[in-house]
């Protein structure tokens, strides 16, 4: 199979990460390592409350009782985890600061990876574009977020955790931990003890959020880890899209980021929340460095009538481990998660969902695309339950995998509970090969290699680009072409 | 239009193609007819590029144009159209979309402008409404569920919308009922222009009595063992192959 086979050669030689410079800045870090006093030492960079401190400490003891899980599919070498800083920061003010406060080289960065920072440069963009408000998060501090007062005229709160935990404890503390609680898992609970900075929105009831909300995240230091924590809220009626970026420079050691995402929606409420992954994923050839994204994202479909749509776009890290979960109580609440997941060179991605149905009429969608190539292992790992009281529950899976070459490897592990007579289940899965015969047929109608492969995996992921914001929905297929450009010969 | 002189082409370790030459000139239409395993398929695949089937020796020229040097996609654009035997199925890509995508690929290789999509669209309702298809199939993912009369369909119907110079049909009416193969073939004898070439390439007779060659060829054991009318396809049918069998 010459064509597939020189698509693989090309895959693996693929040298193609765009976002992997280094922005040199004064940082200050926390000494090396983890202890109670680190944890004490992040808490006083951020001019936390003392019931902040008390939750982290408490989480840190749990942590330290736990054990790191195993059951991912994924391969790496124990981690050291007093051989890593847990804060970083550009050596700024804390708090919310102007823009011209912002150091000029981490402006510089985030115009380089086209986010704006300037509101003016939103409004100034294509006339009827539609606006977005940015939370920008370098390493362990949120550095600027847009659009504040305009978002405060209609109540939506869009800002940076460590402001929330200041500025609105009283929520902060209704709803932090009650989606994930801090003991959740073994990386979840390492977050608590830890985490440095993220997003927090608030959305009051029946408002509709004017914009879409974005963070985009930057790991930049060497040897540490990014932690952070988003939790948002959407009120009785309320409705927020929101999307989270990433990226990292490319460093030969592995970078751990556990993050926590907790999602909370009452009755009549959405939140469509979208991510688009770009970590750097290692080096193709040998594997060396890349990050650990050891991820924790679950909402709490709270209210009845609520509705939460994750949608996920996984095309970097060297390992990923992630399951986008909703805990669906409130009755005829309605939980979806659109996923692509795209594995190149030597990345490991063990992802998918959890559909926990617990209230009556709940039902739920999962469309996961796994693609994988070079000699990289891709896993859907995905959980369907019904509780006895979650009579009438519907689930529908689908999951296909698309694989490139012959070395790559793709795995479907659902799991699928039914605890009560009324609950309907249905699970669809494929395997596919991307063939010569059809690389040759696109070809042959005037497309040169590379273009046939685009067209071919564009069309593989059709279902899942299309549940992306319009804006981001572009940017995801240029990334899509991008995880895959090289593969001609 | 097409010269093909003493073509020599193997798969892997096995030659199938054993010098061999064809003359088709513009406006003429050409039946290759011969028995399974004569190099049939080859024979199409080695003139539209396909990889791993590696040419040792001959040439094949279009208009005086080296084909063999060119990717697929190249001699795509230089108007070389392949009517698959067994189109395949693009799952996610609209059959608009697709052939849009390609149109316009052909366009930008030969520098000429992109099609703009009310022209597109014109066309395509004019082009599709000559082969009696329903539009609505062309808004469906391509091949994606269709029957096998319905994807030779879309094959005219691309080869219609691409204007190509050089038509190779690979065994076209395999896989038709008489009424389907009526109109594929109508579609493509309403392609016939002298500055167009036809290969027609099939096993048995039947399509020949809708599409009429000027000339038929006999392909057996990888070269052409005869050539004549299409009174040779009548001939072919009465008698079989064996005797060019045996000749190789």
């Amino acid at each position: 199979m010459p064509a597939v086979k020189k698509t693989v050669d090309s895959v693996e030689a693929l040298e193609r990460y765009q976002h992997g410079f280094i922005t040199s800045v004064d940082q200050e870090f926390a000494p090396k390592g983890l202890s109670a006093d680190i944890v004490r030492f992040i808490s006083a960079k951020k001019q936390e409350p003392e019931w902040m401190l008390e939750w982290r400490l408490a989480a840190y003891e749990r942590w330290l009782a736990m054990d790191e899980p195993d059951w991912a599919k994924v391969n790496y070498p124990r981690i050291d985890y007093q051989d890593s800083y847990y804060y970083a920061a550009p050596k700024e003010k804390i708090g919310p600061m102007s823009l011209d406060e912002v150091d000029p080289e981490i402006l510089a960065t985030y115009a380089k990876l086209g986010i704006p920072l300037r509101e003016q440069e939103v409004l100034a963009g294509v006339q009827g574009a539609p606006k977005y408000a940015v939370d920008a998060v370098f390493d362990s501090v949120s550095v600027v977020t847009t659009f504040k007062k305009e978002l405060a005229a209609v109540g939506v709160i869009f800002c940076s955790f460590s402001e929330a935990v200041r500025e609105h404890p009283e929520l902060v503390k209704k709803y932090l931990g009650t989606v994930v609680p801090a003991s959740d898992n073994y990386f979840a609970c390492l977050n608590s003890a830890v985490f440095s900075d993220g997003s927090f929105v608030y959305v009051p009831p029946g408002v509709r959020c004017p914009m879409e909300l974005s963070t985009y995240f930057r790991i930049n230091a060497a040897e540490s880890g990014q932690f952070e924590r988003t939790l948002i809220i959407a009120d009785e009626g309320a409705y927020v899209s929101y999307l989270e970026g990433c990226t990292a420079p490319m460093r030969d050691e592995n970078q751990l980021h556990a993050a926590v995402v907790e999602l909370v929606t009452l009755d009549d409420a959405e939140i469509k929340y979208s991510t688009v992954q770009n970590w750097y994923p290692g080096d193709p050839e040998t594997g060396k460095g890349g990050i650990y994204n050891f991820v924790t994202k679950r909402a709490d479909c709270r209210g009845d009538r609520s509705k939460v749509s994750w949608t996920q776009v996984e095309t970097g890290s060297a390992i990923t481990w992630k399951y986008p979960s909703c805990v669906l109580r409130g009755k005829d609440s309605v939980g979806e998660f659109y996923s692509i997941a795209i594995t190149n060179g030597r990345q490991q991605a063990d992802t998918g969902t959890k559909m926990i149905h617990l209230g009556e009429g709940t039902r739920s969608r999962i469309i996961s695309k796994g693609i994988s190539a070079g000699r990289s292992s891709n896993t859907y790992r995905g959980l369907v339950s019904a509780h006895p009281k979650a009579k009438g529950a519907r689930n529908f899976t689908q999951c296909d995998s698309l694989l490139i070459g012959k070395t790559c490897a793709a795995h479907t592990v659902p799991y699928i509970e039914a605890r009560n007579g009324q609950s309907v289940f249905e699970h669809e899965a494929t395997t596919t090969r991307l063939s010569d015969d059809q690389l040759f047929y696109v070809m042959q109608r005037g497309l040169s290699q590379e273009e046939a492969v685009q067209l071919l995996v564009n069309g593989f992921v059709k279902d899942v680009l299309q549940e992306l914001p319009m804006e981001f929905a572009v940017e995801a297929q240029k990334l899509v072409a991008i995880s895959l450009e090289g593969s001609v010969g | 239009m097409l010269s093909i002189k003493n073509l020599h082409a193997r798969v892997e370790a096995a030659e199938i193609l054993k010098g061999l030459s064809l003359e088709l000139p513009a406006g003429e239409v050409h039946a290759i007819m011969g028995p399974n395993g004569a190099g049939k398929s080859t024979l199409s695949y080695v003139l539209t590029g396909r990889q791993g089937y590696e040419v040792t020796d001959g040439t094949a020229t279009l208009d005086g144009e080296d084909l063999l040097s060119l990717e697929a996609n190249e001699r795509a654009a230089r108007g070389v159209f392949l009517s698959f035997q067994y189109p395949l199925e693009i799952p996610g890509v609209p059959a608009m979309t697709f052939l849009r995508t390609a149109m316009n690929a052909q366009h930008k290789a030969r520098g000429e402008p992109e099609i703009s999509a009310t022209d597109f669209l014109k066309r395509a309702r004019e082009v599709a409404g000559q082969l009696k298809m329903d539009f609505d199939m062309l808004k469906r993912p391509l091949n994606v569920g269709f029957s096998g009369g319905e994807k030779k369909r879309m094959e005219i119907f691309q080869m219609a919308m691409l204007s190509p110079r050089l038509l190779i049909l690979d065994e076209t009416d395999s896989g038709l009922d008489i009424d389907a193969l009526k109109i594929v073939a109508d579609g493509v004898n309403a392609l016939r222009r002298p500055d167009r070439a036809m290969l027609v390439i099939t096993h048995y007779q039947r399509l020949l009595d809708y599409i009429h060659p000027d000339k038929v060829h006999v392909l057996a054991a990888g070269r052409i063992a005869a050539t004549g009318g299409p009174e040779l396809a009548h001939e072919l049918e009465r008698e079989g192959y064996d005797k060019y069998a045996r000749a190789a």
